[in-house]
């Protein structure tokens, strides 16, 4: 991880979420089953730096959406900080503080069917932030302010009289960006925002957050569970495994030189579009249950590299060519880093 | 594999038109779609969603949801006319002969039932075997689809597999009797990516095995380029290209094709913007007159507004669009500028 001091934007530290899904109480004590709690978040660090684009990927259940919304204070951590912008967000402070913060820090969600009021006109949706932060008295000023989020996400004006139901998935996409954008942010949580699109309207919406990014010199945290999208749009990619980060590095270097069994994993597990013929070792098993993660790296089970240090001890992250990637096999060397290639398509 | 070769097709698809009557009139969801499958070959369809893909597939199947209906043209499996049989006897095709896959693996499953029970009784519906040998045929398949402790999971509810696993049963369920197609709806979409390349595997190789032929619906590109043989692009209810998937994919011929195929994200090279596609597919009620692409289409000319292109030869593959008529695309037009 680069190590800014003061300069990171974004920083989370020893970040932790624990769910409680035991039973209730009444049943645990008849029954005699203990409590359960599912480790959502272990533990992860992650620096951000104003104006990257930093993903987080992981296959479903990985904890990669409870991160993005421990950020945004959608959840109280268990454990560890969240520093935005120099200021601890968990520190005690009073609510205007608060909203000043939360100003500066807005989400995209998945769906944008269930995220957005299908009872309210589109122009009330994008309003209310404004509304919500007091940044705008002036009905003139609110109106003209939405007809502009409306032309930055390549809507028209007259879109604001419309109710979400009126529009396609990748419209209603945009309206929750131009909802995002209202409070003038500068740090945006996108989580999985492409994935319930087709292809071609993902292409849109992905060139228009990179569009808007450098407009307005925002920073993303970008969730994702396609590896390609991840590699199209980010700065830096941290690669999550049962609630633990167990790879960050440089785009480029994460994808060409893949350090932890898990990367290289996921990285060959992209269908080959190019069509090299590359047989791909379809990877045996399938992610424990976080409820029952296994001990020492959760990863061992499936790693084709481990050992019995890697059955106990948890492994720790090790800095390494610009990132950080916490197994045991590497830092003892006895895995060596390769390099991939990968064909381009004409 | 075998793309054309002389030997009669084991599905032959002619001028299929699938219609949903309306208080609003009548929408055609699939208009005019011919294809065939050959034995053994992997046929991917891909599209985005509301391009009649899937109900191509369910059609085929004859699990069109009313009001839906086949309005038009004939479905031949090995020679036989299948869209007009009554329900019993497309009944006793579907499972023996035809085989399907759907997308969510939960709900294609009984959950009151163990796995073990629905592949015996899949299995005694189409084939003659007794109680016993059908449970021994059952284990079999969960074995050969790669369910660990197969002896032991027979007797194991849906709920207690992983989504991975529960598609693996859904495979075998569709293995049951043998059947010489497959018709596999979105079966890797709603699954990880790593279990996703094990599904695929499976696929592959059980079709390779046992000679089966699948059709492939998917959206997913990087599916259809890594399992199928032949691919047919759908817009709008049509195929826009049908061809080899090698052709399509690096040497698209289709505008759409093309468009669609730069919209997504490619590892190895790393741009700026990702090619795009402006606009959204028409909705049925608003197709517009001639090529259904044309508003969105960068080529477009005066001759793509009023006459409707059909599957016509380019290169190595078929594209239903002007550019490859000899007549061309006529008096060269924009792009109209949509706004969303």
């Amino acid at each position: 991880m680069p190590d800014g001091g003061g300069a990171q934007f974004v920083r989370l530290a020893g970040l932790k979420r624990y769910f409680d899904v035991s039973a209730p109480w009444l049943v645990r004590k008849i029954e005699g089953r203990p409590r359960q709690i599912v480790q959502a978040v272990d533990g992860i660090d992650i620096e951000i730096a104003k104006g990257e684009t930093f993903s987080l990927v992981g296959e479903s259940g990985c904890g990669k959406s409870t991160v993005a919304r421990l950020v945004v204070g959608l959840y109280p951590p268990t454990a560890g900080t969240i520093e935005f912008d120099g200021n601890d967000m968990a520190g005690r402070r009073s609510r205007s503080d608060m909203a000043a913060l939360r100003r500066r820090m807005q989400m995209i969600f998945q769906d944008p069917y269930a995220s957005l009021n299908p009872r309210w006109r589109v122009f009330d949706i994008i309003a209310e932030p404004i509304r919500a932060f007091g940044l705008s008295t002036d009905k003139a000023d609110l109106q003209k302010r939405v007809e502009d989020l409306l032309r930055q996400v390549k809507l028209t004006p007259a879109d604001g009289r419309k109710y979400p139901h009126e529009f396609s998935g990748g419209q209603r996409q945009r309206v929750s960006i131009a909802r995002a954008l209202a409070s003038q942010p500068e740090f945006l949580v996108c989580d999985e925002p492409t994935s319930a699109l087709d292809v071609s309207v993902q292409a849109q919406i992905l060139n228009l957050m990179v569009d808007l990014q450098r407009r307005f010199g925002l920073t993303y945290l970008f969730i994702s569970h396609n590896l390609a999208v991840v590699y199209h749009i980010s700065t830096r990619v941290g690669v999550m495994y049962l609630g633990r980060l167990v790879e960050v590095a440089p785009t480029e270097t994460l994808f060409t030189r893949p350090k932890h069994p898990y990367t290289r994993m996921l990285l060959d597990t992209i269908p080959d579009l190019d069509m090299t013929g590359r047989q791909r070792s379809p990877v045996a098993g399938e992610v424990p249950s976080p409820l029952n993660p296994p001990s020492g790296c959760t990863f061992h089970p499936r790693c084709p590299f481990a050992n019995d240090r890697c059955k106990i001890e948890r492994p720790k992250a090790l800095s390494i060519e610009g990132g950080t990637v916490a197994c045991h096999a590497i830092a003892e060397g006895r895995l060596a880093v390769e390099e991939r290639s990968y064909a381009a398509n004409s | 594999m075998a793309t054309e070769s002389n030997n009669p097709p084991l599905l032959d698809v002619r001028n299929l038109r699938v219609e949903f009557p309306t208080r609003r009139g009548t929408l055609v969801a699939v208009d005019d779609v011919s294809f065939d499958i050959a034995p053994g070959e992997v046929l991917g369809v891909v599209g985005e969603s509301g391009a009649g893909k899937s109900l191509t597939g369910n059609a085929i199947i004859g699990l069109l949801e009313p009001p839906g209906r086949i309005a038009g043209g004939e479905i031949h499996l090995e020679g036989r006319r299948i869209d007009n049989l009554p329900y019993e006897e497309m009944r006793k095709i579907r499972g023996a002969r035809i085989g399907a896959i759907f997308q969510d693996p939960l709900t294609s499953l009984n959950p009151l039932y163990s796995v073990g029970r629905q592949l015996v009784e899949t299995i005694r519906t189409h084939l003659p075997l007794s109680a016993g040998e059908a449970r021994t045929r059952a284990l079999d398949l969960l074995k050969e689809v790669g369910i660990p402790g197969a002896e032991s999971r027979l007797d194991h509810y849906p709920h207690q597999f992983s989504g991975g696993m529960r598609q693996r049963v859904v495979i075998a369920l569709a293995l049951c009797a043998g059947p010489r197609l497959i018709v596999a709806d979105e079966p890797t979409t709603a699954l990880d990516v790593s279990i996703q390349a094990q599904i695929i595997a499976l696929l592959k190789r059980l079709c390779r095995e046992h000679g089966t032929a699948v059709m492939l619906v998917t959206h997913d590109m990087g599916v259809i380029a890594e399992t199928a043989d032949r691919v047919a692009v759908m817009y709008a209810g049509r195929i826009a290209e049908i061809g080899p998937v090698r052709d399509v994919v690096k040497h698209a011929r289709h505008p759409y094709t093309k468009g669609l195929m730069g919209s997504i994200p490619n590892l190895g090279v790393r741009t700026e913007r990702l090619t795009q596609i402006d606009g959204a597919m028409p909705r049925l009620t608003e197709i517009p007159a001639g090529c259904a692409f044309n508003p969105r289409c960068a080529e477009r000319g005066s001759r793509c507004l009023v006459e409707r292109p059909d599957l016509m030869p380019a290169g190595a593959d078929k594209a239903a669009c002007w550019l490859h008529d000899r007549g061309g695309v006529g008096r060269p037009l924009a792009k109209e500028t949509i706004d969303a």
